[in-house]
């Protein structure tokens, strides 16, 4: 399958908005879970105010959040899928601008030091294209993360030690959720990232934070510890907003790697409840829309 | 817990009236502003032509449409998606813009720390806390975008919202020295020992 580009930069427009306005299944799912368990009357009502807010953006088709985040597209490209990288990458970085041009959307992007707006939702390496290989065949898939910056505030690093054991990842999550409170946007993911380099673990925090409520770490050791820690954070009473009540996270979702035996890493990024995200899936049958 | 309709602008002893878990539905006028609004007015000397004595601000940038000026659209800009940023950055600046320019109340999400705390209750001021994330239906309480400062700073410019019945909003922080945040702080430090014991982590 040759891959098209010019799908593939409308299909990264469409994500794009398709992001900002559709919550996946899951997560309205999450909203309605913790509403159901939900103890503290202010979390209930700021619990039904979201999903309120869900409502309007569906009958309005108007964005859930203001945020337009920074975009991020992770692309999986299967066997047998011929493309020019070079070009693919610049498809998705025009569909980006466009889809900001034409809805329009807030550019949320500035350079770091002059704080100059190009107005495009792109800059210097932003669009952040992530590019992978899977072994499904003829198939290729962009994901669309715009990332809300309320969250992406609160990111953590911490080089523990393997004399500091399991208990180090332990206190560290938790205090990392206590340190954000209601900056963040509660309830969120909170995305651990274990082991790898310090580079490595964040980025497998941000793949955490990102993935589907419900599913779990494919490491068993990990998935374990997601259903432990998932439940002591909903012990802390920090609450959506911060304004207290049991539903702090959705969930906590843990992806790990490989480590040094010296080393123990530990990174933390978390998604607001807004957790946002869109998938389009290119095949020689065409494109679909997701999830 | 009361709730009030206040029409902007307001004074001072409306705003002494409130407290923490009172909720807030505002009328008439809000100010949008936002980090570098506020870098450009405390620290790069900058001014605005506008009046924000007795009124409210939310900490915001907004999703817009260029167009062309008209009744609706006075400012040339139609409302696309307004919501709510992340207080917490802007903390510094919640004296001055009191001090400086009148603000009483000032909308947000996340809450604001100490040194906001203390400006409350000195100058007469309060923290209303909207429920982050829920833009699409804040969009709604927007009636139309009247006029636009310091535009150089788009999205960051300094918007001024004509509002219908934008609210409820929760008093978070009050002039008498409540927060809600404090509470919550002080409950989870509170919790902290025994969700960690809970976990089989020695905090001693």
């Amino acid at each position: 399958m040759k891959l098209d580009l010019d799908i593939v930069e409308e299909a990264s427009k469409e994500l794009y908005i398709r992001a900002l306005k559709l919550l996946p299944p899951d997560v309205k799912m999450g909203i309605e879970k913790l509403s159901a368990s939900e103890t503290s009357p202010v979390a209930q009502r700021v619990l039904e105010t979201m999903r309120a807010n869900i409502r309007v953006a569906e009958d309005t088709e108007n964005l859930l959040c203001q945020d337009t985040g920074i975009p991020i597209y992770n692309v999986a490209l299967g066997r047998n899928v011929e493309f020019d990288g070079f070009e693919l990458k610049a498809a998705i970085r025009k569909g980006c601008e466009r889809a900001t041009r034409e809805h329009p959307l807030r550019s949320s992007v500035v350079h770091p030091l002059t704080r100059k707006n190009n107005h495009t939702s792109c800059g210097i390496e932003v669009p952040v294209i992530h590019v992978d290989f899977t072994d499904e065949n003829e198939t290729a898939t962009i994901e669309m993360v715009p990332k809300g910056s309320g969250s992406e505030n609160n990111s953590f690093l911490k080089m523990a030690v393997p004399a500091e054991g399991i208990d180090a990842i332990k206190m560290f999550v938790v205090d990392c959720v206590i340190s954000a409170g209601g900056k963040t946007c509660p309830p969120t993911i909170v995305g651990v990232g274990l082991g790898g380099t310090s580079d490595l673990s964040i980025a497998l925090a941000k793949r955490a934070a990102t993935r589907a409520l419900g599913t779990a770490c494919a490491d068993p050791e990990g998935a374990a510890l997601e259903r432990e820690l998932s439940a002591a954070v909903n012990r802390l009473g920090v609450g959506p907003q911060g304004l207290g009540g049991d539903s702090t996270a959705f969930a906590v979702h843990i992806e790990l790697a490989s480590t040094h035996i010296t080393m123990n890493p530990i990174a933390v990024n978390m998604q607001c409840h807004s957790a946002r995200r869109a998938k389009a899936r290119l095949t020689t049958d065409g494109l679909t829309y997701g999830f | 817990m009361a709730h009030y309709d206040l029409h902007t602008p307001v004074d001072e002893s409306q705003i002494r009236k409130l407290r923490v878990n009172d909720t807030v539905t505002l009328h008439q006028t809000l100010f949008g502003i936002r980090d570098a609004t506020q870098i450009h007015l405390f620290d790069k000397g900058r001014t605005t032509e506008f009046d924000l004595r007795g009124h409210a601000v939310i900490h915001t940038a907004p999703n817009v449409r260029k167009v062309a000026p008209s009744d609706a659209f006075p400012a040339g800009y139609q409302p696309v998606c307004i919501g709510t940023t992340t207080s917490d950055r802007m903390e510094r600046f919640t004296r001055p813009l009191m001090e400086q320019y009148g603000v009483r109340m000032i909308v947000g999400k996340g809450g604001l720390r100490e040194g906001s705390k203390a400006a409350f209750q000195d100058l007469g001021g309060v923290y209303l806390a909207i429920i982050g994330g829920t833009a699409a239906l804040e969009t709604t309480w927007i009636e139309k975008i009247e006029a636009v400062d310091l535009d150089d700073l788009n999205p960051e410019s300094l918007w001024k919202f004509r509002i219908k019945g934008f609210g409820p909003l929760l008093v978070g922080m009050d002039s008498h020295g409540g927060s809600l945040y404090d509470e919550v702080k002080g409950d989870t430090a509170a919790r902290r020992a025994e969700v960690l014991e809970s976990l089989g982590v020695p905090t001693k």
